[in-house]
């Protein structure tokens, strides 16, 4: 309920920049994005529909949201995670190595019934001796060892999981709980691979 | 040197079929390997060569039930005229009131010229895994090598020609699906890579000439040649969106705002890819 409101707001103040170009006379470029894409397999024509967010971030970094409409999404974002139902933030390490090495899930290329991949080593280097690394996102390599476990560092990482845009407003990393990338199982899974000392992450 | 092409043309199928990888998603970390190892063996040779030659058999044969050659297809400069064509597509092609890449446009002229059926060839543009290359890909292989060192020049003087690469534009940094991936998210930062590939920051004139000059390209690790509207297509999966219609209007805009991005540039394809 709350939620929707929230959004209703946010649209509103996008509709606004939008309404204005076209009175200005500019015409949407994109024209009919739909009219070029097919449905396939598990990927529905829906997901060309943008949320605010994704409607705000589509621009070059040099021209992001207005801090205005940024509080407004890091708000709605911050609203949307869900903490771990038992409290519970880590799972077990080793199965959160998988997850963060697999790159699969969701491409209209993958068989929808295997689990989908959280894909973290396509961005970001994390244990010593995996060098097929990505350099998207920052190294997390020691995570666990540098940070420690305190309450505030497990909710603000779980955070960062389930919606990067809590804390930074166009970030370019998935919102693996939010967008129900990962189960709440893997993302504790992930957590652990991050957090665990005796994960290869440590060492 | 004919026999020295064709030795090195069976050793390199051969090879191919031991070097080459699966595809896995974008967990594509074996495959600069693969392209280090191919390097070592078989140096700047480029078996899109003998793909160039097959698309130019295709390109003078009779063919269809129209019983046609593509002889007298208009890639712009007019009927048959070959040298250059490519580096100057996409275009505003007046018989048709469309832009149209390379890919549409000999899909057009194997339609009027030749009676195949469009819905046939835009079925099944790009050839499967393992199997011989699709009548598209040699044909678009053979029509960019006769585009090598002609400098990249893309129009933009036709309203719809500009409003292509306003589209394409617009498209790169629309972020969509579950992911929330645009092209901007993979292709903006210079320096970075995903897992070992190197991302080419597309929106920078010097990486954006190196790329799309290259196209299209012998992919070592699938063994044929892949052609533009095959890249744009895998990336948009790769994106988590529904599958990009060939030929679509977001597909010619991509290649048209890239195209644009690399003018100037001396065309080099068919280039060499991991
Ligand atoms: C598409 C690239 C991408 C993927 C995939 C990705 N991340 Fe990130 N991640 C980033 C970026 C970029 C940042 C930097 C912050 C930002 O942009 O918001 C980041 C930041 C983080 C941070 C915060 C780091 C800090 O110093 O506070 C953590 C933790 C993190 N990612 C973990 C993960 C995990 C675990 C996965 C896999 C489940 C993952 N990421 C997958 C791009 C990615
Ligand atoms: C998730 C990351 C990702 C996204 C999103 C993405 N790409 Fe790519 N792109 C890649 C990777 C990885 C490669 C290199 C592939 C390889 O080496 O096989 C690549 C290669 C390319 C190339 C060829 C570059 C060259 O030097 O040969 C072009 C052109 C390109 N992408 C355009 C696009 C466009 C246009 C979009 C948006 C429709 C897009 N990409 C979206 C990851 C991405």
């Amino acid at each position: 309920m709350h939620r929707t409101v929230k959004w209703g707001l946010l649209g509103a103040a996008l509709c606004c920049t939008s309404m204005l170009a076209a009175a200005a006379g500019k015409s949407d470029p994109l024209g009919n994005v739909a009219a070029s894409f097919k449905a396939h397999g598990q990927a529905g024509m829906d997901r060309l529909e943008r949320d605010p967010m994704q409607q705000a971030c589509s621009q070059p970094a040099s021209s992001e949201p207005s801090a205005e409409v940024a509080k407004s999404i890091s708000r709605s974002a911050q609203e949307r995670v869900k903490p771990p139902s038992d409290g519970q933030y880590l799972g077990d390490w080793k199965a959160g190595e998988k997850i963060a090495q697999t790159g699969k899930g969701m491409q209209y290329s993958d068989d929808p019934a295997e689990p989908n991949g959280g894909n973290c080593y396509a961005c970001h280097q994390m244990a010593g001796s995996e060098i097929a690394y990505g350099t998207l996102g920052p190294s997390l390599s020691q995570y666990g060892k540098l940070r420690g476990t305190s309450p505030a560092i497990l909710e603000y990482t779980w955070t960062r999981l389930w919606n990067s845009h809590v804390y930074n407003v166009c970030s370019h990393m998935p919102r693996f709980g939010d967008a129900g990338i990962l189960t709440e199982q893997q993302l504790k899974d992930v957590m652990a691979y991050l957090f665990d000392l005796d994960s290869p992450v440590n060492q | 040197m004919k026999i020295d092409k064709s030795i090195f043309a069976a050793l390199a199928w051969v090879s191919l079929a031991v070097l080459t990888v699966p595809d896995s998603a974008v967990a594509q970390d074996d495959g600069d390997n693969v392209f280090a190892q191919y390097r070592e063996m078989f140096g700047d040779d480029n078996p899109a060569e003998l793909i160039e030659l097959q698309g130019e058999d295709l390109w003078s044969q009779v063919r269809g039930p129209k019983k046609a050659s593509l002889e007298k297809c208009d890639l712009g400069l007019g009927p048959g005229k070959l040298d250059g064509a490519y580096a100057q597509l996409p275009r505003y092609f007046a018989d048709t009131k469309h832009v149209m890449d390379l890919e549409t446009r000999l899909v057009y002229c194997m339609v009027t010229l030749q009676g195949f059926s469009e819905k046939d060839l835009v079925a099944k543009p790009f050839s499967g895994r393992g199997e011989q290359p699709s009548d598209l890909e040699a044909l678009s292989a053979f029509i960019a090598g006769r585009s090598r060192g002609a400098p990249i020049k893309v129009s933009q003087s036709h309203a719809q020609e500009r409003a292509a690469y306003e589209r394409g534009k617009e498209f790169f940094y629309y972020r969509a699906g579950p992911h929330d991936f645009s092209c901007a998210t993979c292709h903006s930062q210079s320096g970075k890579r995903i897992r070992l590939q190197a991302l080419p920051n597309l929106t920078e004139a010097a990486e954006a000439r190196k790329a799309y000059s290259t196209w299209p390209g012998y992919r070592i690790s699938e063994g044929t040649v892949r052609t533009m509207e095959w890249r744009m297509g895998d990336c948009v999966r790769q994106q988590r969106l529904p599958e990009l219609q060939f030929g679509s209007d977001i597909a010619i805009g991509l290649i048209t705002y890239l195209g644009v991005m690399a003018n100037g540039e001396p065309m080099n394809a068919p280039g060499l890819k991991r």
